[in-house]
């Protein structure tokens, strides 16, 4: 029994069909319990003041955001060099979801900078890169649209996807250079004491594992309609014959 | 003659005669820097200020204007299936037709910017490193655009699919290109940033023609 095994798309639907419930209702428990107690039940932040909350939605779209393009990135590679063709579908069921992702968080930044930050937006490096992430995932579901040939158009899409994780990785430095920004360092971080105080971050653990869930949820759903409409267009094309 | 220096000749032949259009990327480059005082104000120290990234800007936008050439006329009356079975490898090829692309599109666009700058009031100390800092950055645009139009050779109205993929590869590039510009314009060091602008372009010669000879392999399958 290995992962490879999943690769056959009949082996993965009737998986996937099994593991989706259980997916879904554990992201909606971990969600509405994250927010839920994040929003009511954890005090106000001394200089930020209920803005705080945000927390509970901005940093799990944004480390989805990020994390969405590299299971795409790992995805397209699969494909490259296996030709699975559940990898390929997968990597192009994640885009819409990581690109939503990335709105979400660059919206809920934004809601949060306006009292904080005096401002909307501020070109700083974080955002700028968002605001990049967010071209980079719309050129790729572009291409992917604009293909006809469902082999070409994979195969393309995972090119773009190397080059695009290089080029992602390089404008996010290539920034730092050019602006030194006004975003907190990370909320997170094993290795630093700098993460936010306990009372928020059991919270947003929980909601952060629910968007992780939503997102694994998602992704099975979009990637077993992908397979279902590649299903009726052979089917179709075999009728037509 | 070496199929190298055949195969650049016929590139430079081609871009050059009526209907190649190598003129175009230099005349675009001309209307948007002059487009710019009409938007923001003849007002000249506003002017000197953004000439650096209007420049830059600018240049980067040319150089896309001519990237659909780069493959789409070969691929689509079989040149290029010609071209992939000669014994020359297809990352070759691609290198030597984006260099053939700098040369009639990038290097005339060198040439012309300390002119254009003069216009928009560059100050003085900067005009050496805008020239410096095209030429070191340019050919990055070339083939950074030889993948973005490789990846959209086979495309029907492929031309704006080819701006959304290639723009956002241009920004390190954008980035300290005009940096450079500015730091010198300000009186600053512009070493630091010209030497990553120089890094990316090394970076994106070595290893853009591999991106953009594997899309190419993929069309023509």
């Amino acid at each position: 029994m290995s992962i490879w095994e999943f690769a056959n798309p009949v082996r993965f639907m009737r998986f996937s069909g099994k593991l989706l419930p259980y997916f879904s209702v554990s992201a909606a428990l971990l969600i509405v319990t994250g927010l839920i107690w994040g929003f009511f039940f954890t005090p106000e932040a001394d200089q930020f003041g209920s803005t705080v909350k945000i927390i509970y939605i901005h940093v799990p779209t944004a480390m989805l955001a990020i994390n969405a393009w590299v299971m795409m990135f790992v995805a397209s590679l699969i494909w490259l060099i296996r030709r699975h063709h559940v990898s390929a579908l997968a990597a192009k069921a994640a885009a819409p979801i990581g690109a939503v992702m990335t709105v979400v968080a660059i919206l809920t930044g934004a809601i949060w900078g306006q009292p904080m930050w005096g401002t909307y937006w501020a070109w700083d490096p974080r955002l700028t890169s968002f605001l990049v992430l967010f071209i980079f995932y719309l050129g790729y579901m572009a291409l992917w649209t604009a293909i006809e040939e469902e082999d070409k158009a994979a195969d393309l899409t995972s090119v773009l996807a190397m080059v695009g994780t290089v080029f992602a990785v390089l404008s996010r430095y290539a920034v730092n250079f050019w602006n030194q920004g006004l975003h907190q360092g990370a909320s997170l971080s094993l290795d630093k004491e700098e993460h936010v105080a306990d009372v928020y971050y059991l919270p947003l653990l929980v909601a952060i594992g629910g968007f992780v869930l939503l997102f694994i949820a998602l992704l099975l759903l979009r990637t077993r309609t992908e397979i279902r409409n590649r299903r009726i267009r052979a089917l179709q094309a075999r009728e037509a014959r | 003659m070496s199929p190298t220096l055949a195969l650049l000749a016929r590139e430079l032949r081609l871009s050059l005669r009526s209907g190649g259009g190598a003129g175009l990327g230099l005349a675009f480059f001309l209307i948007v820097v002059l487009l710019v005082p009409f938007g923001v104000g003849p007002v000249p120290s506003l002017l000197a200020q953004i000439a650096p990234g209007t420049l830059w800007v600018a240049a980067l936008l040319a150089t896309l204007l001519s990237l659909d050439r780069l493959f789409q006329a070969d691929f689509e009356d079989g040149t290029l299936d010609i071209l992939t079975l000669s014994p020359m490898p297809l990352e070759g090829l691609v290198a030597i037709k984006a260099f053939a692309h700098w040369l009639t599109t990038g290097l005339p666009l060198i040439v012309a910017a300390p002119v254009l700058a003069l216009t928009l009031n560059l100050p003085d100390p900067a005009f050496f490193w805008l020239v410096t800092s095209l030429a070191a950055g340019t050919p990055a645009l070339n083939f950074l655009g030889a993948i973005g139009a490789s990846l959209t050779v086979g495309i029907r109205r492929g031309g704006l699919l080819l701006s959304l993929l290639v723009l956002p590869l241009y920004i390190p590039t954008l980035i300290f290109g005009a940096s450079a510009v500015s730091a010198a314009a300000d009186g600053a060091d512009p070493m630091p940033a010209f030497l990553l602008l120089a890094g990316i372009t090394l970076f994106t010669l070595a290893l853009t023609p591999f991106a953009a000879a594997a899309a190419l392999r993929m069309h023509m399958r």
